[in-house]
């Protein structure tokens, strides 16, 4: 019997590896965990009945193509979209051998911190079915959170791989910018989209980022990785300086459990070893999430004019180009994408463009520096990953503000490019509760060997207790 | 009030390169509707653009050939609107830091040199074809429904923005075309207006002379051939001048020609306000030109019409200097020894008439022949011409056999005619010695021109006094 709740995408592999169980009886089993656990979690889109390939199976997030298999977005306006080739990440999972168990349910679009705005309907968290499992990857949450899938692949653009790793009690990676392909990514902002692994454990989370991570020529914003990913194997932190940014630390709306839960982690950073100290990123978080939200919206605006009803997916009307143009974007898409087209097309006009998207890049380049300069002093900077725990479905649904800030701590070091890794440190009110790790660029290695090192050290369950 | 009127020109060149801009279907003109498509160029979700690194050369080349800087850091831009035309709903061009700048080009004229500035010249991508099907107007409103050609989109395009240097439509014209000659010598673009790889807009207005002011312009679109452009502006300037001369204003509108109709009046639309919302295209990092690379296409341009023409024009006078290169001869002209003047004329006359390939012509055969030109009949002359781009072109057989030289190939003809014409000879032996004339026309006649005029009038003068 195996124990898919627990076991890790490594032991699979061992499983595998030893002959003990083949590709094939694995993903049956993560099918068979659907069949009992789906019906109330809602992680997937659409599961796939056959294991193509001889490695761990996995699940991938519905904005990633899959040739063959239709790719939502969780979106009406792409029901029933069927790519004709698959991403390069998806390429490179195929390659490596991992079967696709199935696509997972998102905020449409990747818009949302809660994959409540699924078209589709929302994904429920694995530790509390009335909560959310976070967005937008949350359904690639609680697909590895309930043992619906040994890893998973999400995507982030302002904190959507962090925030529901955080919120399920998971591993999360939002990788440097330019180290994953976004080739045949549902894109919806283009300067900050990145595919990354939710795992159980940061090994796993390597072992992923591994066989996704390196450059692609079809996609010209990648680079190669200056150096091989290393799996961690260390368990202590010696010789690194950790630092706790001051305001990423003492947000607003920060709750007590959660800053408690991080803060016995940075004391551990210190028991196991490391330097720790205080520093500052005052304009980072002041001006990270509003300059997020005119630049996320400004490029979604863009990426998202192709969905016009002339080539693929949803058409309503005929005749009239125009009336055709109205009616199936106003059909196709749901509340948030569109509230986010109209802030970028708004952003975007004549006349607008240098006090907001323009002035936004400048106040990108400021946040950039201010990080450079907080890690010239320190190897990693720590935080909570989201300043509260998971909430209740329905509580941020009418506030869209609210809902916005889940993501304050997430999102300004995605505006500088940096790696974010979150991992669980504790829990509060019995939910998880996320460590945001922070590093320089392509410091992915580093991230790893601190966050394996914690992770040994603190031993969190990533079992949901209910499901123990 | 005497008027100036000023033009200012935007072109549009299809780049020859294999592939499309940003993906690698190829590029087939006339390929079935819609088989050149992938999910790049169909805008499929997810899909990114790679650009194409042999456009980016060729527009640096022509950049060059222009005079133009290549800018240092480029960066490409989304120019959005909705049209089916526009499977992104962007457009990938260049905005406010296109590839070359601030370039010229020479225009020699009977008033001396013109220079027209070249204001940019960037790279982008064209759109997919609209067809229209149904309706009056071949457009999109009021058509019965609209299909969609994708093989197009992608297709890498280069614009070309001059400065509104230029004051007559005659220039206008002269200048498209040595620009169309430029392009097509750097081997960057066929140029052909009737498949759409070269298309432009023209912008005119008209100022008081001696004034430096620029007034309101309007643009022609559309426009299918350079003669028609030239009709095309030159009633645009009158227009405007009347109506400045009634006290009326000109309004900014542009105007569509139907290139199926030439004689009909333009449609007009109304300038309307687009706004394109341009984004810095996040997918794409800014080009960066090495150096190097400019440098060395720089070593690789060859000597542009512009000069050519200049450095020939002291030799045949401009016009004609302009005739030949921009009809591609005046390389044959240069390798073409003899009377300069002479050689000029035959290759922009009846060599022109041949429609001969000038690059398939052995040109020390072909100077042979226009040195013998006065000397032989001229439909020999003309057959000579018609075959001087044959593979083994020799003009001794043209100089030798055309003519009929031989007394003994030419006697029987002789004879012939004098025997089926006994009343001319006996009036002829009579003293209408006038009559020779008549008997060297029907050997010629007999003979398609071909008999030596000499020899002819030696055989008739001996064979009549007998």
């Amino acid at each position: 019997m195996i124990d898919t709740l627990r076991l890790t995408a490594e032991e699979a592999a061992g499983l595998i590896e030893r002959g003990e169980a083949s590709a094939a009886e694995l993903h049956r089993a993560y099918l068979d965990a659907i069949d009992e656990r789906d019906e109330e979690l809602h992680a997937y889109l659409t599961t796939v009945d056959e294991a193509d390939g001889e490695g761990v199976p996995i699940a991938l997030k519905d904005v990633i193509s899959t040739k063959g298999v239709e790719t939502t977005a969780g979106s009406k306006i792409l029901a029933g979209y069927i790519p004709v080739a698959d991403s390069t990440v998806a390429a490179r999972c195929r390659a490596a051998g991992l079967p696709l168990i199935g696509k997972t349910n998102l905020d449409e679009f990747a818009m949302g911190s809660s994959t409540e705005n699924s078209a589709y309907g929302p994904t429920r968290n694995p530790w509390d079915p009335e909560r959310v499992p976070g967005g937008s990857s949350g359904g690639s949450a609680a697909a590895v959170a309930g043992g619906l899938a040994p890893w998973a692949l999400g995507s982030d653009t302002g904190g959507s791989i962090k925030q529901p790793a955080a919120l399920c009690g998971l591993v999360g990676l939002r990788p440097t910018y330019g180290t994953v392909s976004r080739a045949g990514i549902v894109a919806f902002a283009s300067s900050l989209d990145q595919v990354g692994p939710i795992t159980k454990t940061v090994r796993d989370c390597a072992r992923l980022y591994e066989i996704i991570a390196g450059r692609d020529p079809n996609d010209s914003t990648t680079v190669e990785l200056p150096e091989a990913v290393a799996i961690p194997l260390a368990e202590d932190l010696k010789g690194l300086r950790v630092g706790v940014p001051k305001e990423l630390n003492e947000a607003d709306g920060i709750e007590p459990g959660v800053s408690d839960a991080v803060n016995r982690a940075i004391e551990l950073c210190r028991e196991l070893g490391a330097e720790v100290g205080e520093t500052t990123l005052p304009r980072s978080v002041e001006y990270g999430l509003p300059c997020y939200y005119l630049i996320a919206p400004s490029e979604a605006s863009s990426n998202l004019a192709r969905y016009d009803g002339v080539r693929y997916g949803l058409r309503v009307g005929n005749g009239d180009i125009r009336s055709m143009y109205e009616r199936t974007r106003d059909e196709g898409f749901g509340d948030e994408p569109k509230r986010r087209i109209m802030l970028g097309t708004y952003a975007l006009s004549a006349g607008y463009y240098d006090a907001y998207y323009g002035q936004a890049q400048k106040v990108r380049t400021i946040i950039r520096e201010e990080f450079a300069a907080a890690l010239e002093q320190f190897d990693l900077l720590v935080s909570p990953t989201s300043p509260t725990v998971a909430f209740p479905l329905g509580a941020k649904t009418d506030n869209p503000l609210a809902m916005y800030l889940s993501d304050v701590l997430a999102i300004p070091p995605n505006m500088a490019g940096l790696p974010g890794l979150s991992i669980p440190c504790g829990l509060s009110e019995s939910l998880p509760v996320g460590l945001q790790l922070i590093g320089p660029q392509f410091s992915e290695n580093l991230l790893f060997r601190a966050g394996h090192a914690l992770e040994r050290a603190l031993g969190f369950d990533y079992v949901p207790e209910r499901l123990r | 009030m005497n008027w100036q009127p000023v033009i200012g020109l935007e072109i549009h060149v299809h780049l020859k390169t294999r592939t499309k801009m940003f993906c690698r279907c190829e590029l087939e003109y006339g390929a079935p509707e819609n088989s050149r498509t992938c999910p790049v160029c169909l805008a499929h979700p997810g899909a990114l653009p790679v650009p194409n690194g042999r456009a980016i050369e060729m527009t640096m080349l022509l950049g060059l050939g222009l005079g133009c800087e290549i800018a240092e850091r480029a960066v490409f831009h989304r120019k959005h609107y909705f049209y089916p035309d526009l499977p992104k709903g962007y457009q990938i061009s260049q905005y406010d830091e296109p590839l070359c700048v601030g370039g010229k080009m020479t225009l020699a004229t009977a008033e001396g040199d013109l220079e027209v500035g070249i204001v940019r010249a960037h790279l982008e991508e064209d759109a997919a074809k609209n067809v229209h099907m149904g309706g009056a107007e071949g457009r999109i409103s009021g058509a019965d429904r609209t299909l969609v050609d994708v093989n197009r989109a992608g297709t890498p395009l280069v614009e070309i923005v001059t400065a509104p240097d230029i004051h007559s439509a005659e220039h206008a014209k002269r200048f498209l075309q040595l620009l169309r000659q430029t392009v097509v010598e750097l081997g960057i673009s066929d140029a052909e207006m009737e498949k759409g790889s070269l298309r432009f807009d023209v912008n005119v207005s008209v100022r008081p002379e001696g004034s430096g002011e620029l007034r309101t312009r309007t643009e022609l679109k559309n426009m299918n051939s350079f003669n028609f452009a030239a009709k095309g502006i030159e009633r645009e300037i009158l227009r405007q001048i009347e109506i400045y001369e009634s006290e009326g204003e000109v309004v900014q509108e542009t105007m569509h020609f139907d290139p199926g109709n030439e004689s009909a009046p333009p449609l007009r639309s109304k300038e309307e306000a687009q706004d394109y919302r341009y984004l810095p295209e996040p997918d794409l990092v800014p080009l960066e030109p090495p150096r190097d690379l400019v440098e060395r296409l720089r070593t690789e341009l060859p000597e542009l019409p512009a000069a050519r023409i200049k450095r020939l024009a002291d030799e045949v006078g401009f016009e004609t200097a302009e005739g030949l290169v921009t009809s591609g001869r005046d390389r044959l002209y240069e390798r073409v020894g003899g009377d300069r003047r002479e050689v000029a004329n035959v290759l922009m006359n009846q060599f022109a008439a041949t429609g001969i390939d000038p690059t398939a012509v052995n040109a020390d055969e072909l100077a042979k022949l226009i040195e013998a030109r006065e000397r032989i009949p001229r439909q020999a002359f003309t057959e000579a011409l018609a075959a001087s781009g044959d593979e083994n072109f020799s003009a001794e057989r043209f100089l030798g056999d055309g003519q009929i030289s031989e007394a003994g190939d030419l006697e029987p003809l002789v004879d012939q005619v004098l025997a089926a014409n006994p009343g001319q000879v006996e009036a002829y032996r009579s003293g209408k010695e006038g009559l020779l004339g008549f008997f060297v026309g029907q050997v010629m006649k007999e003979t398609e021109g071909r008999a030596n005029p000499k020899l002819v009038n030696e055989l008739l003068r001996s064979k009549l006094k007998a």
